[in-house]
This record gives structure tokens, C-alpha cells and sequence, in this order.
């Protein structure tokens, strides 16, 4: 038996002497398949799990808290450590909840822009979580190629505005720069390429051996589970519910883009593996139908609406009003009219919200960020039990989980 | 006369606010302008008491009684197809009104339409748990728990899930500190060393940027620097100028470190390596 005093605390996971002969295993939080800061305790039998009990809350900064105590535009950069691999589009989701709320549309170079971050970082995501899923379950040389490609579209993403990975690229209502010079270029490049790699993945994955004795029949979420856990994103879509925001409920320039909602009736790993594979090309797909948009739009990228957004740089510098307004939207911030607004838009993740309840004062009086991964998260507990140990790891890994927006 | 500020919503507040703005309101339709959510909403008045309803930015908002949650979120859920919660949670409205007020967001992916059913709950009142209805309410009437204190019957596991299971206060309350109050600054030292440890390893800074003006161990101030733990409280500093080598100020072993540019010496490359 353990000596339990201050400086030597009780750890579950070393009692071994359990009347029912299970044990106790703390998995995480300092685990690098947990993907963060995840606690995953867990009973077992043998190598079976009979219980799961994920404990989250090791990265929880108080997002919701420090948004009620800033203005509305001092709060976009903290939208970025949510979920940090693919940042722009927390920044795009908060940024619509606001524009919605103050009734301001942004021009149609910034949405085009915009959109083509997001997809970008739809790209970034879906790499990352290839790459991080695949070392995990085993498969490293994916891990060193996927990374590889991920690196040119974060130098895309540094060629825009500076930023690797908590880009900060949108602002509420629109953009704040165009594009760099060859920028276009550079992407249709990348667009190349990687659509010669995704096939090099896939050759080293869908008919390995190992890779599908490690996913297929692991982790399988039913529709009506998944329903019942509010899953959303590529896990929902596994599951072989078609539901996709940006076709189903689109906003921004979705309805005018075309392309396809992959699914898969799998409802386990090996499914929604599937589904992020086909959701890259999707976005590729989307990427090239942007380019003739952005070239046909207008130059204006900041919507004009000086009670909320501050004016551009020339009308600043030479008009005393347009200078007088931006100081006091800087200094005190905007004052959207009070209600409330449940924005959402899909994330690579899944459906990302944003809640925010104004009283028409420059701080929102209530902000919910309502994240996939919270829920992704707390499947596990239904899902783990009745799997070996070894699986924990390619379900976790694979449902693409990130604790920036867990714990917020 | 000094301005009073209440002390139940300690939370940032503008430094100026106009006497005369009065904020505009995001427009109220009433429920009649959209037939779906009309006879969602006729349908579920007939099961509950229905307090207020309109539609605002797409979504339609139900006012109920908090006794009728569960009811009608399920006539929801399985009559009208409102297949899906996506979040729910409390808004302190404590100073105001003494209670909170719990939101639950719908949606319904037949219809694709949005809808938020409200209910007030007062402080020390509870509400029931619809997590048998949508599992997914685990997760998020523990976060409501733990983030606001509104207690939740029925629930099959009520303990605090982002906060320690032994934190004091619950964070998103408009009452709670911004900073980092006493027992917070103590929270780590008591739990690991306990209490009698306080005096050998004091109170935890919380600021990290925070710079101790008279600590010289961990910090020397430009132009007044002194060997490192020197005891400088009684304003024992001395001057040292700040002299830059390239000025010619400082000089090591009797010539400055910078060479002076050369014109005719330097060498230059006709194109880029």
C-alpha cells in the first residue's frame, strides 16, 4: 500500500491491489498520443477497458471569461488558441457571430479571401491530423510527408499575414490586407502538389495490412450516438449522416461554390479516415473556383460601416472625424445593439458556434464558444469501453481532437 | 458624489458611456413571419406553458417555465424534430435579476432551422438534467455546474469538469475576481506543502511580467546596475552611464570592438551569393 502524505500524493495508477482484480491506468495528461493535455482514466481488465473517464480541463485559460472582460475586437487574436492548428477559422467564426450581430456584410474580395484561408486551413488540419494519427497507430514515414506538405501551406498562410499558426488573418469586417503578389501562384502550386502526395498517402494507407487491422471495426460511433453526443464535422459524416454547414445551412460564398460532402457508412475509424482524405481534395476543389473569384472582385477589403469598424488607413490620415471615430473604437471599442446571436459555421472539426448575448455595451455580456472537440471528447466514455488499450490511441488520434478548444 | 458600483458585477466595465445613448436593438420578428417555427411553436404550446416567443437573427427563442424544460425539450426532440442540442448553458443574471437564465440551442437537421429554448432559474433554485434525452448534456451541464454553480437534478455524475474538484467559486459568475485573489495566490503552496510551508516559500506571482524594483538577484535596472543580490532599499544605487561601443564608449583590452567602415578596404561582391 502507498504512503500518502503531501509531498508523495495517492496515484490510481499504481494501486494494484483492487478487490476485482481491474486496474487502474491514468493515461495522460502528459501522454503523447493524448494530443494535448488529456487525463484518460481508465479501468482495465487485462488489456480490455472497462471503464473511461476522461478528465479535461489541464489547458483551460478562461476564454469565455476573458472575452467578456474585452472589447470585441481585442478578443479575435485569443480565438486562435482555441483550436490552434487551424486558427483562421475560429477567427472567421467569431468574426461572422459579430457581423451578424451588428448587421455588417463583408466585401467580396475579403470573403473570397477569407474562404480561401479557411480552406487552406481546412488543408493544414486534416495534414496535421494524418500525420499525428498515423505516427500514433505507427505508420512514421506518413508522419514526415504529410508534415512536409503541411509546411508549404503554413508558408502560404506566413506569405498572407506573417503568422504560422495563430493567424489573426480576419477581422471583423473583412480582412485587413490583399494578397501578396504570386500568392495565387504559389497556391495553384501547392494545389499540385499536394494533389500528387495525396495520393502517395493513400498508397502507403488504404490497403496496409497494419493500417487497417489498427482502424477498421476500431471506434465505432453509431448515427444515433453520434447524434446523441452532438458530433459533428468528419466524425459525423462517418457515421453516415450527410451534414456539412456549408451545404447544408451556407453562409459566406459556399452557395456559390460547388463541391461534394464525402461520407462514409463505416461509422468507425478506418471511415472516417476516408472522409478526411476526400475532404482534402473537396477543399482543393474549392480553392480552384476561388482563384477566378478573386481575380473578378473588387478592391475594397474592409466593409464600410464606421459606427462598428474602424475606416481605412487614407480616410484616417486625412479626415479629423474618421481619425476622432477610430480612437474612440479603439479606446472604448464597438457598441453592437443588444440580442443575441448563435452564429456557426463548420470547422475542420466539426460545427463550430459562437453564442455571443450583447446589452449593447463594448463587452459582450455572456460568450459561449461551443467547440466540436468538447464533444468529441466526451464520447470517449461510451466509446472506449470493450476495446483493447492499444486502441485508445488510434481513437483518440482519430477523432481529431484539439484541447485549445476543449478546454478553452 | 462618487459613482456607485455594485458589487455583484465586478466584470469590466467602459470607462465612458454616453448619458444619452440609448443602445439600438437587433430586430424582434414575431413568429408568425416564418410557417415552420409557427407551427413548431403552436405545436409545443399546447404541451407547455409558453412565456414569450419571437424570432431573432434566424433563430426562433421560446421563453418557458424552468419546471418544463425536460418536457419541452423532448415534444422538441421527437415530435418536431429537433434532433440535435448543440449547446447549452446559464447567463449570470444575478445583479439584475437573482437568478440565471439557461439556454438550450437546437437544431433540427430536417428542417435546417435553429431554435433556443430559455429559462430563468433562481440562484439557489436547480434545474432538471436533460441528459437523457441528448447525452451530450453530460458533459455540458457539468461545465454549467462548474462554471456558474446552477445545481442540476437527475444528472448521472455532477462534479466539476474543467476546474479542479476542490476550487473554490465558480469563474463565469459576474461576482468572481478578474485577478487572482487570496486563496488562489496560496492554492498550490497549501496543497502540496501545506499551510506551515507558507513563510519558507510565500505567495505565488501571479503576474508574470511583474518586475520586483529592489530585486537584484532577478533584475538590474539600465544605468543603475549593481553586483546581483546587492541590498539596494536604502537607495545605495550608483550611476553607471549607459555607453554604447559603437560611440567609442566602451573599450575592451584598449581598442573598441567595432572597426570603424572602411571605405576602400571593404570588399564588395558584384552579385549575390
Amino acid at each position: 500500500m502507498q504512503q500518502i502524505n503531501r509531498l508523495k500524493p495517492f496515484f490510481e495508477n499504481i494501486s494494484f491491489d483492487r478487490d476485482d482484480n481491474t486496474m487502474v491506468v491514468n493515461f495522460g495528461p502528459q501522454h503523447p498520443s493524448a494530443h494535448g493535455q488529456l487525463r484518460l482514466i481508465l479501468e482495465l481488465q487485462g488489456e480490455e477497458i472497462t471503464k473511461a473517464h476522461p478528465d479535461v480541463g489541464y489547458l483551460h485559460r478562461g476564454m469565455e471569461k476573458m472575452g467578456e472582460n474585452m472589447i470585441y475586437n481585442e478578443f479575435l487574436p485569443t480565438t486562435d488558441r482555441m483550436d490552434y492548428i487551424a486558427a483562421t477559422s475560429n477567427n472567421y467564426g467569431y468574426a461572422l457571430a459579430v457581423e451578424k450581430l451588428i448587421g455588417v456584410e463583408a466585401p467580396r474580395r475579403a470573403e473570397v479571401i477569407r474562404t480561401m484561408l479557411l480552406e487552406l486551413n481546412r488543408i493544414i488540419s486534416h495534414l496535421f491530423w494524418l500525420a499525428t494519427h498515423a505516427l500514433d497507430v505507427g505508420a512514421m514515414s506518413v508522419f514526415l510527408y504529410a508534415f512536409r506538405e503541411r509546411e508549404f501551406a503554413m508558408d502560404l498562410m506566413e506569405d498572407y499575414c506573417g503568422a504560422r499558426l495563430t493567424h489573426s488573418a480576419v477581422r471583423i469586417g473583412g480582412v485587413p490586407l490583399d494578397l501578396p503578389d504570386d500568392w495565387i501562384y504559389n497556391l495553384e502550386k501547392f494545389i499540385v502538389t499536394l494533389t500528387e502526395q495525396l495520393e502517395v498517402y493513400e498508397g502507403l494507407l488504404n490497403q496496409n495490412r497494419i493500417w487497417k487491422m489498427r482502424l477498421e471495426n476500431v471506434g465505432i460511433i453509431s448515427p444515433e450516438m453520434a447524434r446523441q453526443w452532438g458530433l459533428t464535422g468528419p466524425s459525423l459524416r462517418a457515421s453516415g449522416i450527410k451534414w456539412d454547414l456549408r451545404k447544408e445551412m451556407p453562409y459566406g460564398l459556399y452557395p456559390e461554390l460547388d463541391f461534394d460532402i464525402p461520407t462514409s457508412d463505416k461509422c468507425d475509424s478506418y471511415g472516417r479516415y476516408l472522409c478526411h482524405m476526400a475532404e482534402m481534395r473537396e477543399s482543393m476543389k474549392i480553392l480552384k473556383q476561388l482563384v477566378p473569384m478573386y481575380n473578378d472582385s473588387d478592391t475594397q477589403l474592409m466593409a464600410h460601416s464606421p459606427q462598428y469598424i474602424s475606416c481605412t488607413k487614407e480616410e484616417m490620415m486625412t479626415q479629423n472625424y474618421s481619425l476622432m471615430q477610430h480612437f474612440v473604437l479603439v479606446t472604448q471599442g464597438m457598441r453592437p445593439p443588444v440580442g443575441e446571436v448563435y452564429v456557426a459555421t463548420e470547422s475542420p472539426k466539426g460545427e463550430l458556434g459562437f453564442y455571443i448575448n450583447s446589452d449593447g455595451s463594448p463587452y459582450p455580456y455572456k460568450l459561449k464558444l461551443r467547440a466540436p472537440s468538447f464533444w468529441h471528447t466526451g464520447i470517449l466514455q461510451d466509446i472506449l469501453p470493450g476495446h483493447q488499450l492499444a486502441d485508445v490511441v488510434t481513437i483518440i488520434g482519430n477523432l481529431n481532437i484539439v484541447f485549445g478548444e476543449i478546454d478553452r | 458624489m462618487r459613482q456607485y458600483t455594485p458589487k455583484n458585477d465586478i466584470q469590466k466595465k467602459s470607462y465612458h458611456t454616453d448619458r444619452f445613448y440609448v443602445a439600438p436593438t437587433l430586430a424582434k420578428e414575431p413568429v408568425s413571419n416564418d410557417s415552420t417555427f409557427a407551427s413548431d411553436l403552436s405545436s409545443l404550446s399546447n404541451v407547455v406553458e409558453v412565456k414569450d416567443a419571437y424570432i431573432q437573427a434566424g433563430h426562433l427563442v421560446i421563453y418557458i417555465n424552468k419546471e418544463d424544460n425536460v418536457s419541452a425539450i423532448k415534444h422538441l426532440k421527437e415530435i418536431r424534430a429537433y434532433n440535435y442540442m448543440m449547446e447549452l448553458s446559464a447567463i449570470d443574471y444575478i445583479a439584475t435579476q437573482g437568478g440565471f437564465e439557461i439556454f438550450y440551442e437546437m437544431l433540427s437537421m430536417s428542417k435546417h432551422k435553429r431554435l433556443r429554448v430559455k429559462c430563468f432559474v433562481a440562484k439557489d433554485d436547480a434545474i432538471a438534467s436533460v441528459e437523457p434525452l441528448f447525452r451530450m448534456a453530460d458533459w455540458s451541464e457539468r461545465e454549467m455546474f462548474d462554471m456558474y454553480g446552477v445545481t442540476v437534478k437527475n444528472h448521472p455524475y455532477m462534479k466539476r469538469l474543467l476546474m479542479p474538484d476542490d476550487w473554490q467559486g465558480h469563474p463565469l459568475l459576474k461576482t468572481y475576481p478578474l485577478i487572482g485573489d487570496e486563496a488562489a495566490q496560496w492554492y498550490e503552496v497549501d496543497k502540496i506543502f501545506g499551510k506551515e510551508a507558507r513563510d519558507v516559500i510565500g505567495p505565488e506571482l501571479r503576474d508574470a511580467a511583474q518586475v520586483d524594483r529592489y530585486d537584484t538577484q532577478r533584475f538590474a535596472r539600465l544605468g543603475h546596475e549593481v553586483p546581483k543580490g546587492t541590498d539596494i532599499t536604502n537607495g545605495n544605487e550608483p550611476d553607471t552611464p549607459i555607453r554604447y561601443q559603437e560611440e567609442g564608449g566602451v573599450k575592451l583590452f584598449g581598442k573598441t570592438l567595432v572597426t570603424p567602415f572602411d571605405e576602400i578596404e571593404t570588399k564588395q561582391l558584384k552579385e549575390r551569393k
